[in-house]
């Protein structure tokens, strides 16, 4: 006899606007307090103490404009964060602060995420959509000194790229790119010769969301239909989809596996949350908490494993948390 | 029987009247059960014998004629022995000619198909005797399109013909096809007119095929006709009559040995492949069983039984009901109105007596939006549930908008169904709990406040009763039946009178007593019906009166259909009418249907 699913640990509110972008910094040492990191529809980005629940700093910095990513450079004292104002600002968060450092501008007006990748002590590779249609632009920070520029071929009809994930299978060997984009493809990137080394057809509809498993060279990516399509990396460097797995709702916004590589979850449309098992795609438990369509989720990078957590930030302005499956 | 070639003609006629004789009087399942298989046999391959058989048949005398090439066709085993057996007789014989080509195909038609199958087949089998295949069509053809056929003449019979027809056009090549080609085309479309014109579903789905199945003959490279009609056993046996299979030679001897060989062939490719089966099989489990050792599987799931497909919320209101299905574009919601609004409608009487004329006009004129499954039925469950909350206002409405201008028979024959439905709900005393009448529950108790306290105090009584008292033998225990009022006596006069005013008004665009014969029909059964579960009301005698009146105005009518409806209705007024009021009130009439049923049968 199945368990009933279990309800949420606890429930963040106060952002009084739609989340699209949720990341955990747990990883400091104590006295150090784990943090999650929310932006949200309004402009602002929260900083939640985990510990009391409550919001300690709320960050102002993309003029009122949707903020759409959120992520920390090594540490929750740098932080970077995408908005709909065309802008990627670097924030200095150390000691209290709250100051801009720095920022990009992006002049892209889409709501493509941008992925980032640690390189070296200090370096970052970022992806980002660029200025021109279905281009994508590779820069190193904090020089923000263009890398590569990935243009797909001329008549690819690609449309624009939609979700992005820098990776490299350890570090110092060569870092590529997956990029879904809008006409259902997924496309691996080279970044030092700016070509593409395949492309898959997983999708009829937008490609909303992937990630990648670098170990098993295998990935997942969810759009706008029923299907989650799970593909896999040969070693010949292409792309082959594994299988499919169909959805009782279709639309899925956000796709993240955890860190430990045993589980994944997929926030929908439909205000649910799916865990799958990562090894077989086998379904775990449907979240249903909340009331709107989930917009993000994410796992934590507790490091200790029974801490582990899930947060899911919905577009009926709340962030739920969850405790799911922290024994393995 | 064994006779010596030559000089055996007096013999033969002698042989052929003790034959002819022995048919006439009734014996022709013993003498030709043990004639026919000899002959059968004998005729096989010796011409002798065949000619021999030719002349027997042909030598017996007129008059008992018809009993002999009966009992041939019905028990020969084949067409092809038939002709064997029979030789050109039809063509020689006028007797016999007539039996084969006329009586037993249009006067006749109490033969099964195979024997319609055998004397088709022995007359394409000869070319003399082809031609006799084609007057026979044409004769079908004529008889399967003339109207006064298909509408007196018994179902059995049209099939009969329909068989033989789609039999000969199997036999029937083409430039035999194409040298009447023209009259068969004309015959068609006649028959086609009459068959789909008839009230009966059967004779309109005979016609439908025998046209579709000559059009495919006739036109064998341009565009055919194709009917839509439910496809069942019947009409797949008719279509499969279209299709000519080889006689088969069933002879015992000699294959037995062939059939074994092959029977010991297949045995062992059948032991083979299951051997491989068996070998591929075991493959299986251990390649999964490899993969099952994983860790994964301590992932223990939860229980996602609540993982459903996402609905749109359907409206609560009835209000809003309304304004859904009257305009609004969002195909999703005017989907989700439709499935909730029969309960809807059940839930909230109250609130839907304000708007329920309204809600019926709508109802009566929705059309199908999008592809929702059951949409009559679901459009019908919503009329009904309106029409039984509501009863005398919008019949009311139905009852007016059924006589009147642009409206389709098939808006008219839904309102005559729904009325009949909402009656039937109507009268039928409401045994569940779930809309309680305020105290009307049983009329012998006592009002009692709150309805489940009720319930509780006499369980607790009962107990404590059975707890306390001895019981020596418990009686028969009977089921009180649940009761209540029957809500159909209020209302039954306003939906029976509406429908019989005006019958006899022509509309531009309906026309009951004329063309519409079918909706009459299905009014005429209407108010049987009405009439029917209008028993022990109290408009029930001035219903019944005015019905007689109704029958005998139409008892002449052509149709059939209308006929049995209008036979209906007086069982009807004989069932519900208690017997004094019948013969009180209704003398007059009763005698006067009493003679005329009498002059009828």
């Amino acid at each position: 006899m199945a368990l009933p699913p279990p309800d949420p640990e606890f429930v963040l509110r106060g952002t009084s606007a739609a989340i699209h972008t949720l990341h955990f910094s747990c990883g400091g040492q104590e006295p150090d307090v784990p943090v999650l990191f929310s932006g949200s529809e309004n402009g602002f980005i929260h900083v939640w103490n985990l510990k009391t629940h409550r919001v300690d700093t709320a960050l102002d910095g993309h003029g009122r404009k949707s903020v759409y990513c959120v992520e920390t450079m090594g540490g929750k004292d740098r932080l970077l964060s995408q908005g709909r104002d065309q802008r990627i600002c670097l924030w200095d968060l150390a000691e209290g602060r709250t100051s801009v450092t720095d920022s990009v501008f992006t002049e892209n007006v889409g709501f493509c995420r941008c992925s980032l990748l640690k390189v070296a002590q200090g370096r970052w590779l970022m992806a980002m959509a660029a200025k021109a249609l279905e281009e994508v632009q590779v820069l190193e920070l904090p020089s923000k000194t263009s890398v590569c520029t990935l243009k797909p071929e001329v008549g690819a009809k690609l449309g624009m790229p939609m979700c992005l994930k820098l990776w490299q299978l350890h570090c110092g060997s060569q870092p590529l790119l997956l990029a879904g984009y809008e006409d259902g493809s997924v496309v691996l990137w080279n970044l030092s010769t700016a070509k593409a080394l395949s492309q898959l057809v997983c999708h009829q509809e937008p490609v909303m969301s992937l990630d990648f498993d670098s170990e098993k060279a295998k990935g997942i990516s969810g759009s706008s239909e029923k299907v989650l399509s799970i593909w896999s990396l040969n070693e010949q460097q292409n792309l082959q989809v594994c299988k499919t797995h169909k959805l009782v709702n279709a639309g899925i916004a956000d796709i993240t596996i955890r860190p430990d590589k045993k589980i994944l979850a997929t926030g929908g449309w439909d205000h649910r949350i799916r865990i799958f098992g990562w090894k077989k795609m086998k379904p775990l438990a449907v979240l249903d908490y909340h009331t709107a369509s989930v917009h993000c989720v994410s796992f934590s990078d507790h490091k200790n494993p029974t801490e582990r957590l899930l947060a899911a930030g919905s577009k009926d302005h709340r962030i739920s948390i969850w405790s799911i499956y922290t024994q393995t | 029987v064994c006779f010596i070639p030559g000089g055996l003609d007096c013999s033969i006629s002698f042989v052929s009247h003790v034959l002819g004789k022995g048919c006439v009087h009734g014996r022709q399942k013993e003498i030709l059960s043990v004639l026919i298989p000899c002959l059968t046999d004998l005729t096989k391959s010796d011409c002798i014998w065949q000619r021999i058989c030719w002349r027997l048949v042909e030598r017996v005398p007129d008059r008992w004629m018809e009993a002999v090439v009966l009992g041939f066709v019905q028990r020969a085993p084949g067409a092809d022995v038939l002709s064997r057996l029979l030789g050109n007789l039809v063509v020689k014989n006028k007797k016999a000619q007539f039996v084969v080509t006329q009586k037993l195909l249009l006067l006749q038609f109490s033969h099964t198909t195979a024997v319609l199958q055998n004397l088709l087949g022995y007359l394409s089998l000869d070319g003399l005797r082809r031609a006799l295949l084609i007057k026979v069509l044409q004769e079908l053809l004529e008889t399967w399109a003339s109207s006064s056929a298909v509408k007196h003449s018994p179902p059995e019979q049209q099939q009969y013909i329909s068989k033989a027809i789609l039999i000969c056009l199997s036999h029937l090549n083409e430039p035999e096809i194409e040298s009447c080609r023209q009259e068969i085309l004309t015959n068609m479309m006649e028959g086609v007119k009459c068959h789909l014109d008839s009230s009966l579903p059967q004779i309109r789905r005979l016609g439908m095929i025998v046209a579709e199945s000559i059009s495919l003959k006739i036109n064998s490279d341009g565009p055919v006709l194709k009917f839509q009609y439910e496809e069942d056993d019947e009409t797949r046996a008719l279509k499969s009559l279209l299709v000519q299979t080889p006689p088969f030679c069933v002879v015992p001897s000699l294959p037995d040995d062939d059939r074994n060989e092959k029977a010991d062939a297949a045995l062992p490719s059948v032991l083979e492949s299951n051997k491989k089966a068996c070998t591929a099989a075991p493959v299986m489990p251990d390649e999964e069983s490899d993969a099952e050792l994983d860790s994964d599987d301590d992932l223990i799931p939860y229980d996602m039984s609540e993982d459903k497909e996402l609905k749109t919320k359907a409206p609560v209101y009835i209000r809003d009901c309304i304004e859904v299905l009257m305009g609004s574009d969002d195909v999703d919601k005017w989907e989700a109105t439709i499935k909730a609004l029969e309960s809807l409608v059940r839930k909230n009487p109250a609130a839907t007596r304000e708007v329920s004329v309204e809600l019926a006009k709508i109802l009566l004129h929705l059309e199908e939006k999008t592809c929702v499954e059951g949409f009559v039925e679901l459009r019908q469950r919503a009329q009904v549930a309106v029409l039984t909350t509501d009863p005398i206002p919008v019949a009311k409405y139905l009852t007016s908008q059924f006589y009147s201008l642009n409206y389709s028979l098939c808006q008219r024959m839904d309102i005559l169904d729904i009325l009949v439905l909402a009656a039937q709900e109507l009268s039928c005393p409401k045994s569940h709990g779930k809309t309680r009448h305020s105290g009307a529950q049983k009329p012998c108790t006592q009002l009692l406040p709150g309805s489940d306290s009720s319930k509780d105090w006499r369980r607790i009584v009962d107990e404590r009763i059975k707890s306390k008292t001895r019981r020596f033998a418990t009686g028969k225990s009977h089921v009180e039946l649940a009761s209540g009022p029957n809500e159909f006596s209020s209302v039954a006069g306003h939906f029976f009178f509406p429908l019989i005013q005006h019958f006899d008004r022509p509309l531009t665009t309906f026309d009951l007593l004329g063309e519409d014969h079918f909706v009459l029909g299905r009014l005429v059964h209407t108010l049987a019906i009405l009439m029917y579960l209008a028993v022990n009301t109290v408009a029930v005698t001035a219903m019944g009166k005015a019905l007689l009146e109704f029958v005998w105005a139409l008892r002449f009518h052509t149709d059939s259909y209308v006929r049995q409806g209008l036979l209906s209705c007086i069982s009807s007024v004989l069932l519900s009418i208690p017997a004094e009021h019948l013969l009180e009130d209704m003398t007059e009439e009763l005698l006067e249907t009493q003679s005329w049923l009498g002059g009828k049968m």
